[in-house]
């Protein structure tokens, strides 16, 4: 078991998603940077789905209460073990009465902590992706309890060596599709969207990070319809909407870009006043 | 084919296919059916299969990496229309209590539209509503067939709390809210059903397709159904409507 010391600015329990539940209006959730979070999972040698700890801006504190394996990536929070700094994306083996500190992410935005065999919390429809409306906290609060398993005695310590993609926190080019909607654009409008730079607003969330500036739009909202993790909604007042991993999975405004998998990561590591640009590619 | 469908690869492993952008039953049967033919056929390579009034959206499990070749399977899929056992639609029928707080744009409604309460609550009532999909939040269902005369525009400022079961209209729509939550409906009563529970499997017993029914509740009846729902005595099964 680990204690949760200090919740940190936000953190919650991700695996890779709640799936088959979209008919029934269930948002899929989710890592928001996947590749990081599985980069976890294989530097420990777990499956891919293995829930691990997502954190937002802040880092945990964390009390260990068994011994177990860590690896954390991601955003650089200034990890340390008992006052100690410690390296990121290592496989690194902590015992019972260890303290694992986080400081506030000094580049990219969200971290991820593994640890062996993963989070074992709550699982609600086939997943333990926090999620509101869907499991009981949606997200970890100080003085919980996180179920993990005792280090296996038979674990070894993966020392293949694993290069993380540091592009993942680097780049600033989006590279997008073509959404269900862009032929509706205006020739000045889809010319706009990939020569010019935005800027990620104050509002971004697990659900949906929002751009700046406006693009100016006269677009209606359409019929209802699909929308995925990575969809780019215009409003008819010109904002531009980029759903994320807890977004709902319908929607009403035209859907003019569809984020690459490996763009919604790499969006999912910006923060309020980062600058980004579209690219489009071809499917 | 009925209708003139449009296929897009919509993202690296999902498909979006496009009926024509209306509200009208027959196209969400046909979108059904064809929902029901690509679950049975190709479960084995699909992660899920979602509809909402006039698309589907078809996730695989891997990457498409021939788009030409994934939508000439689903249109040969298409064609093949035999051996496929529709699933049965059900009526329900759902209690929804009209009364004071519980419906709180009612008043002005009635006011705004220039008719009286009662006959709003008949008009809203009278009409078995055919259930789109689900979408917006957990469990929230759209439903098609509300009387024009009802037809009013959402609030330009949502509420940033509507109240669990609230039943609302919003433009041509009306529904009902699963849970709390910001929304833009205006309210004209609400229901003690419970339309969403994550610890049920499926977490909803509505799916698309089916029926629903409104009848209005006194408000005590109201607080008996709720306390019923609450202490798990409530069966859903007995708001299924027989002929």
């Amino acid at each position: 078991m680990i204690k949760v010391l200090k919740s940190g600015f936000y953190s919650t329990i991700q695996d890779q998603g709640r799936f088959g539940y979209r008919t029934y209006g269930v948002p899929v959730s989710g890592a928001m940077d996947s590749y990081s979070s599985l980069f976890a999972n294989a530097l420990l040698g777990n499956t891919q789905n293995a829930a691990v700890l997502e954190m937002t801006m802040i880092g945990a504190q964390l009390k260990f209460q068994t011994s177990t394996a860590i690896a954390i990536t991601g955003a650089n929070m200034r990890p340390t073990l008992n006052d100690l700094p410690i390296p990121m994306f290592n496989s690194i083996n902590v015992k019972t009465g260890d303290v694992l500190s986080f400081g506030n992410a000094i580049k990219g935005f969200r971290t991820y902590l593994g640890v062996e065999g993963g989070f074992l919390t709550e699982e609600v429809l086939g997943s333990r992706s926090m999620a509101k409306a869907i499991t009981k906290d949606v997200n970890i609060k100080s003085g919980s309890i996180l179920n993990v398993r005792n280090l296996s005695i038979n674990y070894k310590r993966k020392n293949a060596t694993l290069r993380f993609d540091s592009s993942i926190l680097d780049d600033q080019v989006l590279e997008a599709f073509e959404g269900p909607e862009f032929d509706k654009l205006s020739k000045e409008q889809k010319s706009l969207l990939v020569s010019r730079s935005f800027q990620v607003s104050k509002y971004n969330n697990r659900m949906a990070y929002q751009l700046q500036p406006f693009l100016k739009n006269n677009l209606e909202p359409i019929l209802t319809g699909p929308v995925l993790p990575g969809t780019i909604q215009l409003t008819p007042s010109g904002q531009l909407i980029v759903l994320m991993r807890d977004a709902q999975t319908t929607g009403g405004y035209p859907r003019v870009l569809q984020l690459t998998k490996k763009a919604i990561n790499i969006l999912s590591q910006k923060t309020t006043g980062n600058t980004i640009n579209f690219q489009l590619i071809s499917l | 084919m009925a209708y003139n469908l449009r296929f897009l690869q919509y993202d690296e492993n999902s498909i979006l296919v496009e009926w024509p952008m209306k509200i009208e039953q027959k196209i969400l049967q046909d979108v059904l059916f064809y929902k029901e033919i690509i679950s049975a056929n190709l479960f084995k390579e699909i992660v899920e299969v979602a509809n909402t009034y006039s698309s589907l959206l078809i996730i695989y499990n891997y990457t498409i990496d021939n788009i030409n070749d994934a939508v000439f399977r689903l249109k040969e899929l298409f064609r093949q229309t035999e051996n496929t056992n529709i699933k049965e639609t059900i009526s329900y029928h759902i209690p929804v209590c009209y009364d004071g707080e519980l419906g709180p744009d009612l008043e002005r409604f009635s006011e705004q539209k220039k008719l009286s309460k009662l006959e709003i609550i008949k008009r809203h009532s009278e009409v078995e509503y055919t259930v789109y999909f689900q979408g917006f939040l957990p469990g929230f269902l759209y439903l098609g067939g509300l009387d024009s005369k009802l037809y009013l525009d959402r609030k330009s400022t949502p509420n940033l709390s509507i109240k669990k079961g609230s039943v609302g209209i919003g433009g041509k729509q009306t529904g009902i809210y699963p849970q709390d939550s910001p929304g833009g409906w205006q309210v004209i009563g609400n229901s003690p059903i419970e339309f969403f529970n994550p610890k049920d499997n499926p977490p909803c017993f509505i799916k698309a397709g089916d029926q629903v029914k409104f009848y209005p509740i006194t408000k005590s009846k109201y607080l008996e159904i709720e306390k019923e729902v609450k202490s798990l005595n409530f069966n859903t099964d007995q708001l299924i409507l027989h002929d």
